[in-house]
């Protein structure tokens, strides 16, 4: 295992120390918001001790980035494949036209979490963050499922305003006691029943794996799930019918 | 030539950070200059500043002008002016250190000022506003002369370069603040000089800022309908002025000025409980002109405090961070963690929420 120390090294050089490793298994100490931390990278495993700089994991294709600390901004930015965990809490913009892997969050995200996350084929883009979302997660979603636990916020709808604006494809599912009203006419609501739950389940036992969470007790709960609505959707916008 | 502000663009992000000392407690400017450095690629070189509040206490009945002179003959001519209206009980040049990276300096003075008794009761003015139509009439009228801090026990020290660079070039070591805010300048559609770098500021107000203002335009018709003059062609300058106007002359409360603004969408208003839901309303309408549209973070220093404000769609990053008496805010956690890596809190406040905070007991320890 290669182990790099960050400190206040530019995050040039600290890329570049990264990149060079020849272990698969990478160990970043004492980070200082460098930037780009294992942008692009394929088959590595990659822990950050610290606060992530912006654009963690952007272009993610295949790694596997373990945060202990928060992250800034643009986490997993258009990330292909690969997975990141942070055991904090994001900025802005993470998951940003993100199109396959998985980020899991053990906090909140900031705002425009997961906007035009898409799915296509075998490619299928997964967020869950455990406790709230700030305004617009999920704009414009084209595909691929955010889960927010809403660990902490005692039942209350865990996102900000706007959720889902604009949404025309994927899912996304929040948990709470009541349906969130508001929501933009681009988003239908319905409650999660027992068999819809073995769909999200999975991740659900995974968050709990990862951050040390009862899986039990999360399962138990009241789970809404956001979906596109048909009739609002922007079908004809890019079509000429005479 | 040099083009200034407006006659040409450059696209582009800015830094701002802050430190505010609730116990009152002040430290010199070191460490905010090694928090704006670890946010070193959120600018460009062309324009850093800092606001350091509580710095001038041998002074702090004095209005304590900062001022870059582009010629001698500007010098010559603003100290005539200051001298008609005011007794100047200490002038001095600003102390600098040569830095590599520092250049094309102004001449930079300061003075600490008093109105002469008899021309402000002769203006029928209250003291500040007479100040402060001092200031503006300079900044407008005389050319090559730019007062760019005008506030008591308080300053703004600013150039072109880097911010982390401009601290180094004012020594800013030597200066003791409760509170300190600081901008990293990367600028939007303009070039940097030292008098478009921020802090902006009019008496004690300071502003700075990390976005673009769309509404600019609209915002600066408006101020200036009461005397303001927007002569640095930037628009934070604007944002100076609106909080100047709406607090010294209005009279409303920093969270007021935030919802005026930061005005909440309608369908956001539409939310709230009736008495909340007439006040926003009241406050949209009734200065519509005021809201400020586009993303920003900014940081407004006054005396005694400091608010920190984000766009309502929150466009850009801001954090703020607590360890005990000691309030820490800036575009991003690393410029806090890298000078105070335990925190009590940190947070992301939402858009259009203002984070405010003040001296407790009016900062006597």
């Amino acid at each position: 295992m290669t182990t790099v120390q960050a400190g206040l090294t530019y995050y040039k050089q600290v890329n570049e120390q990264i990149r060079a490793a020849q272990d698969s298994e990478i160990t970043v100490e004492n980070v200082i918001g460098q930037r780009y931390i294992g942008c692009g990278s394929t088959d590595r495993k990659i822990t950050v001790h610290g606060t992530a700089g912006n654009g963690l994991g952007q272009y993610l294709n295949g790694s596997t980035i373990e945060v202990f600390g928060n992250a800034q901004e643009a986490v997993g930015d258009t990330m292909n494949a690969g997975e990141i965990v942070v055991h904090g809490s994001v900025g802005d913009a993470c998951g940003y036209a993100m199109r396959g892997g998985k980020i899991y969050i053990k906090g909140d995200c900031g705002y425009r979490a997961g906007i035009h996350m898409k799915a296509y084929q075998q490619h299928f883009p997964v967020m869950v963050v455990g406790g709230k979302a700030g305004s617009f997660l999920g704009e414009y979603l084209a595909g691929g499922l955010i889960l927010v636990l809403g660990i902490g916020q005692n039942g209350a709808y865990p996102v900000n305003n706007f959720c889902g604006t604009g949404m025309h494809g994927g899912k996304i599912v929040l948990r709470c006691d009541k349906a969130p009203t508001d929501l933009p006419r681009q988003v239908l609501v319905s409650e999660v029943s027992e068999d819809d739950m073995t769909e999200f389940a999975p991740y659900i036992k995974e968050y709990a794996q990862l951050f040390g969470a009862d899986a039990e007790n999360l399962l138990s709960q009241k789970y809404f799930v956001l979906t596109p609505n048909p009739e609002a959707g922007y079908k004809q916008l890019y079509t000429f019918e005479a | 030539m040099l083009q200034k502000e407006g006659q040409v663009r450059i696209p582009a992000g800015c830094a701002i950070s802050g430190i505010f000392h609730k116990d009152g407690t002040r430290e010199n400017g070191t460490r905010i200059i090694d928090s704006i450095r670890t946010m070193h690629d959120r600018s460009n070189g062309l324009g850093g500043g800092f606001a350091g509040y509580g710095i001038y206490p041998e002074y702090a009945d004095y209005y304590a002008f900062h001022v870059f002179y582009d010629t001698q003959a500007a010098k010559e001519e603003c100290e005539r002016e200051i001298e008609r209206h005011f007794d100047i009980v200490n002038l001095s040049k600003i102390p600098t250190r040569q830095h590599p990276r520092i250049t094309d300096a102004p001449m930079i003075w300061r003075y600490f000022v008093t109105p002469l008794p008899t021309k402000l009761a002769a203006s029928q003015l209250e003291e500040r506003e007479f100040t402060s139509r001092f200031v503006i009439r300079i900044n407008h009228t005389l050319n090559g002369a730019y007062i760019f801090s005008s506030g008591k026990n308080m300053g703004v020290f600013k150039a072109n370069g880097f911010p982390e660079d401009v601290g180094e070039y004012y020594m800013l070591e030597n200066y003791e603040a409760y509170s300190w805010t600081c901008h990293g300048r990367y600028p939007t559609n303009t070039p940097g000089w030292w008098g478009g770098a921020h802090p902006f500021a009019l008496l004690d107000t300071t502003v700075v800022h990390n976005g673009e203002i769309s509404s600019y335009d609209a915002n600066r018709r408006f101020i200036e309908m009461f005397g303001y003059s927007c002569d640095l062609l930037t628009d934070t300058e604007v944002i100076t002025y609106i909080i100047d106007y709406l607090g010294r002359k209005l009279g409303m409360t920093y969270s007021e000025i935030a919802n005026v603004i930061a005005a909440p969408f309608w369908s956001t208003i539409e939310k709230q409980e009736p008495k909340e839901r007439e006040r926003l309303t009241y406050l949209r309408n009734a200065f519509a002109s005021l809201m400020v549209t586009g993303p920003f973070s900014i940081l407004v220093g006054y005396t005694g405090g400091l608010m920190a404000l984000n766009d309502r769609l929150k466009l850009r990053s801001m954090v703020v961070g607590e360890k005990d008496d000691t309030v820490y805010i800036a575009s991003e956690e690393c410029a806090i963690r890298v000078i105070q890596p335990e925190l009590d809190k940190l947070w992301a406040p939402k858009g259009g929420e203002p984070v405010i905070v003040n001296l407790k007991n009016g900062g006597n320890q």
